[in-house]
This record gives structure tokens, C-alpha cells and sequence, in this order.
């Protein structure tokens, strides 16, 4: 049992008990950072601060993603704002030795440069702050107490409302506004409903909702019990890739010890409304992520699409209405209820508003997770927080959205980031994959390499997805393997287009994306594939045949 | 007894819940109760849809995607074998665009697997190649797949030919919703997919396949057949399906 004193007593104490330490040594525990053993360096700092005897002057703390992931393993001191990269576990007695003097010079990673100075964070504002696995480090972070608003000071109306004026919209794939799905659950009728997280994060490249779930799982806990108060549902699930172990392992613990304070569960903060959140693991296919194959998926079927209307807000899990949101929708939540929806509809532009997470990747500097409002420019993203191009090459094309997203050349550089202007230029926001590609990189090669994905993804349900996207992908190859044809460019334009409108569910809709983009933008490039049987950027295999033949 | 009218909702009390629907079949006015698919609609009234992984009598999947119509001022196409219609809604199914995709459509199927029909024990009696006489497809412009796939004959009546396998997944729906045996079902995805005997054991091995012979006969093509009929001789007798939906309607009753 709860109440709203006890909640904030909870986040003073802990409050009180870290800043009752002089010094705080908050190391990333992310997978990325784990992955290059800041596992051990965690260890070797609090075996250091042990053997000098300083336990009550000085704070170990394993903490969520920092960002800066391929500069990991990340440790920040605090409260100096200091932060250092790639530790090892020797550096630990000098980072003891230095506290309270000056930065050790060696490690210290700026943080005024751009990939931190530029970002805005609300999803992720807890990340690298907080100890991922105490439910009372949250709490210190205001945690909870946008649920406890929802529970007892708002009407489910009211709590709809808010979502309805933030403008938010679904960080899933499509930009759907949430507001008006959780509207559409809301009115459906019967007592019982459900609220699911899509946390199946199937993108290649993508980490975003594995970050969010590993280094702050109580806000996505928080968002969808926020929902269910909204729509009137009593029963969650998370639907969770098994690929994310960690991620796993911390949702799991997050939901115990939310349960034992009463915050999620029966009764939650002395009322009658109860929420039981129960995870689900997937088995990695893409297709799962789809919302109607991830909710057969969780009903124990195969995990294809089916057609829809209806939608899941109407006949979901079993039958029943089911409000199905992403991961950094649901991180969205409890923030826009804290401080209103009008203050999220304040940042970003026209439709889009508030942030969006990017994983970073490919020819820049700076890869890692970023954080920006919506409406950012792609320079910025990748001359400032990416750091420019690696080794100085030129840019040649941005792939936003995942295997099904588009292409997009050196012209959208100053475009700004948002749903519309993506969409209008032939790509789309997906679930926030960016891939920076340099002058080496083949786009026909890359459209065949996303092709491919698609194809060995396609549940093989519809016949337009299932055969149409191996016959682009044949295609693809063969012109890439010089055997192609002036002819092949056709006939891949009217496949994509009837792939693209004659398929069931998201994934063969999409699929084409890359091709149709990159035709658009790089069509001098095709035909110098088909025409001279040449690849300009020498990506291809072909320039190797003829190499050989020579 | 009736609450006073205060007491009552709209619903209750002026506004009566729609239970039949007309709208528009290519200009033809018509009408549908509401749990009316438009191909329900559109065959009652002799419109002509093509249909693949359809079957009346069985579950719908939406699917083959050949039964799509364009919807007056939806951007979206729709497969009619699984849209409800609205009051006032224009289904346009003969349109050049719709026309052109379901071809374009067939011939990915029959690029998919190996169609040859001159040897085929179904030639003349298939539904896929009435298909492709029913659209007019006189030629293939994609490249045929030419997968290698094997037969299972160990059936000690039928066999399964995947070469002639177009994955409309009839068969599995008829053992499990109407023979409730559950024999079929598929495995794999996207273009390696196959249906199945019961985990991806021989045929003639199934404990829970009867020997009804359902699955042959709602089978449209020449992948399931009865053993020893040679060219042109397997027919397929469906008329079980709607005598088994009316009489269990009836039982219902
Ligand atoms: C092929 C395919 C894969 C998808 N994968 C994901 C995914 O991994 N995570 C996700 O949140 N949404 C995914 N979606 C989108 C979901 O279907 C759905 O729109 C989303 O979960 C809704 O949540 P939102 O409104 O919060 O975005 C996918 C869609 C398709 C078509
Ligand atoms: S579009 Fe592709 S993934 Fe979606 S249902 Fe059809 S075959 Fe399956
Ligand atoms: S013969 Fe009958 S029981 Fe056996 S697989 Fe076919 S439909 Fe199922
Ligand atoms: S065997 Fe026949 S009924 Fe079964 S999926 Fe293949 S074509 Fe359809
Ligand atoms: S008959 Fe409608 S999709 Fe196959």
C-alpha cells in the first residue's frame, strides 16, 4: 500500500543518501558499455573505493546508457559533470586519486561538444542518471508521480485529453497520434482490456527501446500504467525480443519491485484499480513487430499480420480492445502527464512535436543513441552531434527508418526531421534508424542489401510480399553482379509499385522504400550498372570480375 | 420493461443501430446485412472477383490479395473477401489498376513454384489456371523461380506435390476447422515457406490425419491429389462444404 507522502518520502530519502556522498561515480551499464567489459570496470572502481576505505564519501553506481556508446565504457563523475571514456579497469585508482582535483586530461571526454550540447532529452532524461535496477532512484526522479496524478487527481477523460493536446505520435513506425488511439480504446466497450508494449525493436542497427527498457525501466512501466487508467484496462503485457537478455532481466526486476511497493499491481496507491503487467518474449522475427502478428504472437499463434479493420483498439488480444504502443511512446507518458501536454506540444515543429531517439550509425564519427527535437536538421545530426563524416569523406545518403525506409541524398541535408517532410521526400521516420553512408557506399548495392532483409523477413503470408519482394531481390542481385539490363529498371519500378499496394500488412508496404528511393535519387547510378555494367562507387562484385577477366 | 425515455440512451431510444447497408458495386446499387463481406455481396449479385485463398465455407486470410477492389476516395486498395461495406460506400472492381495488379499478381504465383499444366493431373480442372483464363494472362513477364521441391507420396491415398503448392493455405484450414484434425500447417517464412504435415513428418506417418480426404478436394491446384489418376483426371468434389456449414448452422439453431 501506497500513498503520495510515503511515494515522496521514498524519493527525499534516496535523494538525501546520494547527495550524502561527496562523490558519485555513475558507470554505463547499457549493454553497449557492458559489452566492452564496463562490467569490470564497475568492479574494479568499488574494489578501489573499498581498499581506501572511502564507502561513505564516495558512490558506485551502475546507470543507463550515456549515449556515447562507441566511445564506452562510459563513467561520469558527479556532481562535477565530469565524463570519461573508454576506462579500463587499471584507470581505476588514478579516477579515485583525481576526485576532488582536476579532470584526468587522458580520459576526459568534452561535454560541451555538440553530440551532448545539442541533444533534449525527455525519454531519455534518466539514462546515465539513475540506477536502472532501484525502483527508489526512480522515484527520486519524480518517478510515479505522474501516475499517481492520473489515479487520483484526473479523470481518465482528463488523462486522455492530455495526450490529445501533447500532439504525441506513435515512435513505433507509423506516427499514428497516440492521443487518438488511446481516445479509440477508451470508447470501446466491455471491462476487459489490455495495453501492450511493443518492445520487439526488430530493425537491424536499431537499440533505441532496448536502451530506454535497460537504463529506465519504470518509465515505460509508469507510461503504460498511465494507459491503462486512461483506457480502463487492467491487464499488460510487454512484448520483448529474447535477443535482449539484459533488457529482460531489468524490466522483469523492475516489475517485482514496483509490485512490492504497490505501485503497479492490485490496489495501486490505495485505490481499486489494479494493473498486471506480465512480459512475453519473442523470438526475434521482424514481421512480430507488426501489432496484429506480435498480438498472435502473445496469443500463442504464429506470428503473421492479418488484414485489418479491425483494428487491435477494437479486437485485440483474444478479442478484446487492446491499446498497442512502442516502447518511447510509452516513455513519452509520464512526462507529458508531470508537466502537461501544452509543454510538450511547445517543442519540435508543425505535426511532429516533442523528441526522437536515433540510433546513429554508419560513416560518422560519433555513433550512438541521440536525442533531439523533432525538426532537427540532418546536418546537424551529422556534422554536429554525429561529428561529420569518417576520415573526412564526402557524404553520400542518409537511410532513415529501417530496412523499409529510403534513401536520401546530399539535397535533404538541411530538411528538418519530421514526419511530413520524411514522408514527402520518400522516406519515412520508422522507428528512428539512421544510417550514414559516404561516397564508397553502392546504393543499388544498399537498396539490395535492404531488399534482402525485407525478403528473408516477408512471413510469406501474401503472395505480393512473399514473391514480389525475392523477384526485386533477384533483380537487384543481378544488376549487381553486372548481368543486368536497361529493361531491369522497369520491371523493378511496377514490381515495387505492386509490392507496395497490393500487400497485406506494413512490412511488404514498405519493403519497396529503399529501391524507389534510391531509384529516384540515384537513378545515373543504376544505369551505369545496367548500361556500362560499371559500379561508380566500385562497391559492387562486378568491378572485381572485370578486374580478374583483365 | 422499457426505462422511461429520459432514463435511456440515444441508442435506445431514437437512433437504431445500422443492420443493413446499401452501397454501390460498379455503379450497381446493392445491399449487404451487416455481416456481408463486398465478394458475399458482389457474388449474390453475379459480379465477378477473382479469389484464390478464398473458399466458402472456411475461415477468410486475406491473402492471395487477388480479390482487391479500389474503394471511391480511399487511397487503399481493399480485398473484398475480407471488407465489410458501408452505407453509401463505391466499390469499383473492374478498374484498369485493379485489374492490372491481380495480373500482375497471378503471375508472381506462377513464377512462384513449377506450373506446367500440359502434364499436370489437374489440367483442365484447376482453379489456377482457370485463373489465368478468367484475367486474360497469355504470358509470364517475370522470371520463373524454378525452386527445387520435393513430393510426398507416403500417404497411402493421396500425395502432396509442392511444385504445385500456391500456400492459399485451404488445406489447413479444412483439416483444422472442418475435420478438426489439425494435420496441416506451415513452416518457415517469406518465399521458403511450405505447408506441412503434422511437425514435418511424412505424410503416410500421420497419427492424426483421418484419410478424410478434405484437404485434397478444397485443394485448388494439383499439390494435393488422390494417388494413381494421370493426366487431366483429378476433379475435385467440394459440395461437402456448404452441406456441412448448413447443417451445422442448423444444430445451431
Ligand atoms: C513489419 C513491421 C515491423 C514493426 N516492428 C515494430 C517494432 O519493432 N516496434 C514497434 O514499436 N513497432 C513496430 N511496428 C509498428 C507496429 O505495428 C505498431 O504500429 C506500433 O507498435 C504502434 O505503436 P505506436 O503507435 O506507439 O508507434 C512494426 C510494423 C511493421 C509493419
Ligand atoms: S506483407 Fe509480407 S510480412 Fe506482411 S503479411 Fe504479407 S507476406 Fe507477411
Ligand atoms: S485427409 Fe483429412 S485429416 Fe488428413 S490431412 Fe487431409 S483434411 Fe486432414
Ligand atoms: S497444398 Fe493446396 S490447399 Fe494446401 S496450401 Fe498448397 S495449394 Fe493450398
Ligand atoms: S480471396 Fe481475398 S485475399 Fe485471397
Amino acid at each position: 500500500m501506497m500513498t503520495i507522502e510515503e511515494l515522496q518520502d521514498i524519493g527525499r530519502l534516496e535523494k538525501e543518501k546520494q547527495e550524502g556522498f561527496r562523490h558519485r561515480i555513475h558507470v554505463c551499464v547499457a549493454a553497449g558499455c557492458l559489452s566492452c567489459q564496463s562490467g569490470l570496470v564497475k568492479d574494479a572502481l568499488e574494489k578501489e573505493v573499498s581498499r581506501r576505505g572511502l564507502e561513505s564519501w564516495c558512490q558506485v553506481k551502475g546507470v543507463g546508457c550515456l549515449g556515447l556508446c562507441s566511445a564506452g565504457p562510459l563513467v561520469s563523475i558527479e556532481p562535477d559533470g565530469v565524463l570519461y571514456k573508454g576506462v579500463e579497469v587499471s584507470d581505476a585508482s588514478d579516477i579515485l586519486e583525481s576526485l576532488g582535483g582536476s579532470p584526468i586530461s587522458r580520459l576526459e571526454c568534452s561535454l560541451e561538444q555538440p553530440f551532448f550540447r545539442k541533444r533534449e532529452k525527455i525519454v531519455l532524461e534518466n539514462c546515465g542518471k539513475i540506477d536502472p535496477e532501484s525502483v527508489e532512484d526512480y522515484i527520486s526522479e519524480n518517478g510515479y508521480e505522474a501516475l499517481y496524478t492520473a489515479l487520483r487527481l484526473m479523470t481518465p477523460n482528463e488523462v486522455v485529453d492530455q495526450v490529445v493536446r501533447s500532439g504525441l505520435r506513435g515512435r513505433g513506425g507509423a506516427g499514428f497520434p497516440t492521443g487518438l488511439k488511446w481516445t479509440t480504446v477508451a470508447k470501446a466497450g466491455g471491462s476487459i482490456k489490455f495495453v501492450v508494449c511493443n518492445a520487439d525493436e526488430g530493425d537491424p542497427g536499431a537499440f533505441m527501446d532496448r536502451s530506454v527498457l535497460e537504463s529506465d525501466p519504470h518509465r515505460v512501466l509508469e507510461g503504460m500504467a498511465i494507459a491503462a487508467v486512461a483506457v480502463g484496462a487492467s491487464y499488460g503485457f510487454i512484448y520483448l525480443r529474447a535477443e535482449y537478455p539484459l533488457a529482460v532481466k531489468r524490466i522483469r526486476t523492475a516489475i517485482a519491485r514496483a509490485e512490492r511497493l504497490g505501485v503497479i499491481g492490485h490496489n495501486i496507491f490505495n485505490t481499486t484499480f489494479s494493473f498486471d503487467v506480465k512480459v512475453r518474449l519473442g523470438a526475434g522475427a521482424f514481421v512480430c513487430g507488426e501489432e496484429t502478428a506480435l498480438l498472435a504472437s502473445i496469443e500463442g499463434r504464429r506470428g503473421s499480420p492479418r488484414p485489418r479493420p479491425p483494428y487491435p483498439a477494437e479486437h485485440g488480444l483474444w478479442g478484446y480492445p487492446t491499446l498497442i504502443n512502442n516502447v518511447e511512446t510509452f516513455a513519452n507518458i509520464a512526462p507529458i502527464i508531470r508537466k502537461g501536454g501544452d509543454w510538450f506540444a511547445s517543442i519540435g515543429v508543425g505535426k511532429s512535436k516533442g523528441t526522437k531517439v536515433f540510433a546513429l550509425a554508419g560513416h560518422v564519427k560519433n555513433t550512438g543513441l541521440i536525442e533531439v527535437p523533432m525538426g532537427t536538421s540532418l546536418r546537424v545530426i551529422i556534422y554536429e552531434i554525429g561529428g561529420g563524416i569518417q576520415g573526412d569523406r564526402r557524404f553520400k545518403a542518409v537511410q532513415s527508418g529501417g530496412p523499409s525506409g529510403g534513401c536520401l541524398p546530399e539535397r535533404f541535408l538541411d530538411m528538418s526531421m519530421d514526419y511530413e517532410s520524411l514522408a514527402q521526400a520518400g522516406s519515412i521516420m520508422g522507428s528512428g534508424g539512421l544510417i550514414i553512408m559516404d561516397e564508397s557506399s553502392c546504393m543499388v548495392d544498399v537498396a539490395r542489401f535492404f531488399v534482402e532483409f525485407c525478403m528473408t523477413e516477408s512471413c510469406g503470408k501474401c503472395a505480393p510480399c512473399r514473391i514480389g519482394t525475392a523477384q526485386i531481390y533477384n533483380t537487384l542481385k543481378k544488376i549487381t553482379e553486372g548481368e543486368g539490363k536497361p529493361s531491369d529498371l522497369e520491371l523493378l519500378d511496377e514490381l515495387c509499385d505492386l509490392v507496395k499496394n497490393t500487400s497485406l500488412c506494413g512490412l511488404g508496404q514498405t519493403a519497396p522504400n529503399p529501391v524507389l528511393s534510391t531509384m529516384k535519387y540515384f537513378l545515373n547510378e543504376y544505369k551505369a550498372h545496367t548500361d556500362d555494367h560499371t559500379c561508380p562507387s566500385c562497391a559492387c562484385r562486378m568491378n572485381n570480375h572485370a578486374e580478374e577477366q583483365k | 420493461m422499457r426505462p422511461p425515455a429520459f432514463l435511456q440512451t440515444a441508442l435506445e431510444r431514437d437512433v437504431h443501430p445500422v443492420k443493413v447497408v446499401t452501397f454501390k458495386i460498379d455503379d450497381r446499387d446493392v445491399t449487404a446485412r451487416e455481416d456481408e463481406t463486398i465478394l458475399t455481396v458482389a457474388r449474390q449479385n453475379g459480379i465477378f472477383i477473382p479469389t484464390l485463398c478464398h473458399l466458402e465455407g472456411l475461415s477468410e486470410r486475406g491473402a492471395c490479395r487477388l480479390c482487391l477492389v479500389e474503394i471511391k476516395n480511399s487511397p487503399r486498395l481493399a480485398p473484398a473477401c475480407v471488407t465489410i461495406p458501408r452505407q453509401d460506400m463505391e466499390v469499383i472492381t473492374n478498374s484498369e489498376r485493379v485489374q492490372n495488379y491481380r495480373k500482375r499478381i497471378l503471375e508472381l504465383i506462377l513464377t512462384e513454384r513449377n506450373h506446367v499444366c500440359s502434364v499436370c493431373v489437374s489440367n483442365g480442372r484447376c482453379d489456377l489456371q482457370q485463373l489465368t483464363v478468367d484475367l486474360g494472362i497469355t504470358h509470364v513477364h517475370y522470371d520463373y523461380l524454378y525452386p527445387k521441391h520435393e513430393i510426398d507420396a507416403t500417404h497411402e491415398r493421396f500425395s502432396i506435390d509442392h511444385n504445385r503448392c500456391v500456400l492459399c493455405l485451404r488445406c489447413v484450414r479444412v483439416c483444422d476447422e472442418i475435420e478438426g484434425a489439425h494435420t496441416w500447417d506451415i513452416m518457415s517464412r517469406g518465399i521458403l515457406s511450405r505447408v506441412i504435415t503434422d511437425l514435418n513428418q511424412p505424410w503416410g506417418s500421420s497419427e492424426t490425419c483421418t484419410g478424410c480426404g478434405k484437404c485434397v478436394h478444397v485443394c485448388p491446384t494439383a499439390a494435393l491429389t488422390e494417388k494413381g489418376k494421370s493426366v487431366a483426371e483429378m476433379t475435385k468434389k467440394r459440395q461437402f462444404l456448404p452441406y456441412l456449414e448448413m447443417m451445422r448452422k442448423e444444430e445451431l439453431r
